[in-house]
């Protein structure tokens, strides 16, 4: 645990890649392999699910250290994170020793799930008797479920690489099936043979966008690129292989099970297939709405009239694998029209290619894409000619062009503090519209803001409370922040009776006053407007 | 407890009106009695200025030299009808309690104070009183500070990992107390030190309060550390042009907020030592207890958290507003800010944990 934990502290502290790095492969290095297998299960973002509530474990802890809940509690407000709270609070523990990471997975953590309260809380005491202040952080992040840490895969498949001497796209494609965390399983995974058994579920690493940072003319001629829309669905690679299908999430999950009438469509494709493309709610020639996609999400069982109500197309824009063979390092244009060929014998309405746009200027483009709203997609998506698929967030040759949000100037009326690294900071806003005379709360936003400028606001809210309720403060209405969301749905839950969607902060209107701020009648004539041009979309 | 108040929180900050002055004014006034020369107790502007002798001549730098004029610790003075004696707080070079008694009643100011071992300044001592006017800065149990020896080796790794990288170790540190401290604790046979303009200003007095220190060079001498010195910087010089001479560097923080890993991360700093002058949970509730005061008066920081535990313990807790509303990290940010603006600190606008002032709206 001592090492892990050691680990853990230096990829949190690192800020430059080369020294997350250094650090990995000087883990991976020296690691047992029962240890390090659990330490890439967790690092590869597979956190062990939540055994105590962050709560519970606040709750023992106070008990432990003989400190008032209420005092424990504004620790925990200081702090904004329940598992660093807990540690920074423990008494030093009565009898120290060093616990290896598989031993404190195997024995202290898994087991929980079989024990009843007063057994894991006494499981739980004992674990810290013997943990130093730094490891139970770490501990505690693991138990909670809320182990994260700020390392991008491709980093741990780099290091990995290095350590075993094998290609770190062979470690990325290996770590994404299914694998079991012990040494044998680690073994696998850095063997420098690929004689292992595949797991047939086991999808390819995704290639993803980035926004275009300026015009499109920047990217060179038109005709370098290839241009789609960008789908406003659930992103996923339907894999078909050794005679079944699964579906594979963005979020890299398996989600094969809150789709079947997709792997019913998949039968019909050749063994040894895989494609990259969109889930997407889907009714006549064009995508629902995402909130109905939503609806289908997070189910077990998905019954027969949510089927009917929500009709799904996997909206298929690349190839990754075919007859068994790898595609990616073939050409986009070469992939996709083996894509098509394949596709042309399937069910349109379950299995269809993303189409292309092919006007032939940079302008033509453009007018397109300002349609993009009323089709019920989120923009554009341009790819160059010729280029493989790559692996993670690679600048060049994929970019989202997506459409213009949408903007409102709304008067902050709450503030709270963040988590994590904005503990102690007041980050987390409340903003409100005029109705009338009274502001009604509209929208929480968090983002957008630079540091210099969220310590400014973190003064003024101090400065300018004008009630506290435990951990939010009710401030003066007098900042004004332009709202940037991607669309306006109605909402009973609300007061307002209306949700925004993806609010940020797009930018301090220090030169408004609040009264100058937007009315909530002005949002709901936007919805009125957008509704109308869905209906329109949706029945021409 | 019988007596009317020996001191009263006023626009200009602590007064007592039998004696006829102010502590640690915030406005200027005609007789101020400092605790300690840091630039949120030590304001420029009033006609005199009494401290702790050892603190004289850090005083004088902040304001002014002709108007300071000192008192041995324990040293008793006659001031209007009260007497007043200074005792040391274990914060920083010439730190000290105030001590007030008036007809058989003892107040005691805390000024700011911590109670573990430094070697710049003699160590706290607890006075007996009636009334106790405590900080509060780290009043939350989650500050409980490690032994300094272990921060201090923690730091010397830290450099040590530095060196073997090719990267120059930059510490931030507030400029006076503890940048000085931590000239005292690193092991300087690892590598050259180098000092900011607003730490060195400070050292002559140091030296001279017979305080052993390391040589060391200004930033004229960039080359000679770059790569392997440590350099001790105040917080306004992060993210400053200032910087760019030590070519690759790995930055550090200081500071007793340290203790929360995010306040370190958002500050974007490579590691933080949670190095503190300040009491930390235990050792305020230690001073407290030790005072003997059955009345506690609390400033800064975390007030409301202590008053409440204190009240729970039986004490009668107040808080006592001085001058301004200092919620949380107040103090340092304000620390940070005075010494940005002190001079040889004013450096960048981007400084970690600088106070930005909100510009007025045009109406
Ligand atoms: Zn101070
Ligand atoms: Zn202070």
């Amino acid at each position: 645990m001592q090492r892990f934990t050691r680990l853990f502290l230096d990829l949190d502290a690192s800020t430059r890649t080369v020294d997350k790095v250094a650090s990995l492969v000087g883990y991976f290095t020296d690691a047992p392999p029962a240890d390090a297998a659990w330490a890439l299960r967790f690092l590869s973002g597979r956190r062990p699910a939540r055994a105590v509530s962050g709560r519970l474990l606040l709750r023992w802890a106070a008990a432990a250290a003989g400190l008032a809940d209420w005092l424990v509690e504004e620790c925990y407000h200081r702090v904004g994170d329940l598992a660093e709270t807990v540690a920074l609070l423990l008494p030093a523990p009565a009898a120290p020793r060093p616990l290896a990471l598989a031993e404190v997975v195997r024995e202290r953590l898994l087991p929980l799930a079989g024990l009843d309260e007063s057994q894991r809380r006494a499981l739980v005491e004992r674990t810290w008797g013997e943990l130093d202040a730094r490891a139970r952080l770490v501990y505690h992040k693991l138990l909670t479920g809320e182990f994260r840490l700020g390392v991008a895969k491709n980093l741990v498949a780099r290091a990995l690489a290095q350590v075993a001497g094998v290609p770190s796209a062979v470690i990325a494609h290996r770590l994404l099936g299914e694998w079991t965390p012990d040494a044998e399983g680690y073994l696998n995974i850095i063997a420098t043979s690929a004689g292992h058994a595949a797991d047939p579920a086991r999808p390819y690493p995704f290639s993803l966008a980035h926004p275009l940072p300026g015009a499109p003319e920047e990217l060179g001629p038109r005709a370098d690129w290839q241009a789609e829309w960008k789908w406003d669905g659930i992103r996923a690679q339907l894999i078909r292989r050794s005679g079944t299908a699964a579906l594979w999430s963005r979020g890299e999950d398996l989600v094969t099970a809150q789709f079947p009438e997709l792997i019913v469509a998949a039968a019909a494709l050749p063994d040894g297939c895989v494609l990259d493309g969109e889930i997407l709610a889907w009714q006549g020639e064009r995508p629902r709405p995402f909130a109905d996609l939503q609806r289908r999400l997070g189910r077990v069982h998905v019954p027969a009239n949510l089927q009917a109500e929500v009709p799904l197309l996997f909206m298929a824009y690349d190839l990754l694998e075919w007859q068994g063979v790898d595609q990616r390092a073939r050409p986009l244009d070469a992939r996709r029209e083996t894509l098509a060929a394949l596709l042309a014998t399937q069910d349109p309405t379950r299995l269809r290619l993303s189409p292309t746009l092919d006007v032939t200027t940079w302008d033509e483009l453009a007018i397109q894409r300002q349609q993009a709203r009323d089709l019920g997609v989120e923009g554009l998506m341009l790819k160059r000619h010729g280029s493989p698929y790559r692996v993670g967030r690679v600048v060049g040759d994929w970019w989202k062009w997506k459409i213009d949000p949408m903007h409102v100037d709304a008067v902050m009326v709450y503030a709270q503090y963040g988590h994590g690294q904005r503990a102690g900071l007041y980050t987390d806003y409340t903003f409100a519209l005029w109705d009338g005379p009274a502001l009604v709360p509209i929208a929480k936003a968090y983002s957008g803001l630079s540091k210099d400028e969220i310590a400014e606001v973190d003064r003024f809210v101090r400065a300018h409370t004008l009630e506290k309720f435990g951990p939010v403060r009710q401030v003066q209405p007098k900042l004004v922040f332009e709202l940037a969301f991607e669309g306006v749905q109605v909402s009973p839950r609300h007061k307002s009776g209306l949700a925004l969607r993806f609010p940020r902060m797009a930018r301090w209107r220090r030169d408004k006053p609040p009264a100058e701020a937007d009315t909530l009648a002005g949002l709901q004539t936007l919805l009125a407007s957008l509704q109308r041009a869905g209906h329109q979309a949706g029945t021409a | 407890m019988a007596g009317e108040a020996l001191l009263v929180s006023t626009r200009e900050g602590l007064w007592c009106p039998a004696g006829g002055f102010h502590i640690d004014p915030w406005r200027p006034v005609a007789r101020a009695v400092l605790t300690h020369a840091h630039a949120d107790h030590a304001r420029p502007g009033s006609a005199t200025y009494l401290t702790a002798a050892p603190g004289v001549a850090v005083a004088a730098l902040r304001v002014g030299a002709a108007a300071v004029s000192g008192l041995s610790y324990g040293e008793r003075v006659t001031l209007g009808d009260v007497q007043v004696s200074f005792h040391p707080s274990g914060h920083l070079l010439g730190s000290a309690q105030v001590r007030i008694e008036h007809r058989g009643q003892v107040w005691v100011v805390s000024g700011d104070y911590k109670t573990g071992p430094d070697p710049t300044c003699a160590p706290l001592e607890p006075v007996r009183c009636h009334v106790f006017i405590s900080e509060s800065t780290f009043a939350l149990p989650i500050y409980r500070w490690a032994p300094p020896a272990e921060l201090f080796a923690e730091i010397d790794a830290w450099w040590r990992a530095n060196q073997a990288r090719e990267r120059t170790s930059v510490l931030f540190a507030y400029a006076l107390g503890k940048a000085q401290r931590i000239l005292a604790g690193v092991d300087a046979g690892i590598g050259p030190l180098l000092v900011h303009g607003a730490v060195a200003r400070f050292l002559p007095a140091y030296r001279a309060a017979g305080c052993a220190l390391p040589e060391v060079v200004g930033s004229e001498a960039a080359a000679s550390v770059r790569g392997r010195g440590l350099v001790l910087a105040p917080p306004s010089a992060a993210g400053s042009p200032w910087l760019r001479r030590f070519g690759t560097i790995s930055t550090a923080f200081a500071s007793g907020w340290m203790q929360v890993r995010g306040n370190r991360r958002r500050r974007n700093l490579d590691r933080g030592f949670a190095l503190s002058d300040h009491a930390d949970w235990n050792g305020l509730i230690e001073v407290i207890r030790a005072t003997g005061a059955a009345r506690v008066l609390l400033t800064h920081g975390q007030a409301p958290t202590l008053e409440r535990w204190l009240r729970e313990q039986g004490f009668d807790a107040e808080l006592l507003h001085v001058g301004f509303d200092d919620d949380g990290d107040g103090e340092a940010l304000i620390e940070a800010e005075l010494e940005a603006a002190d001079g040889a600190g004013a450096q960048s606008a981007t400084a970690a944990g600088r106070v930005v002032h909100p510009s007025p709206a045009p109406a």
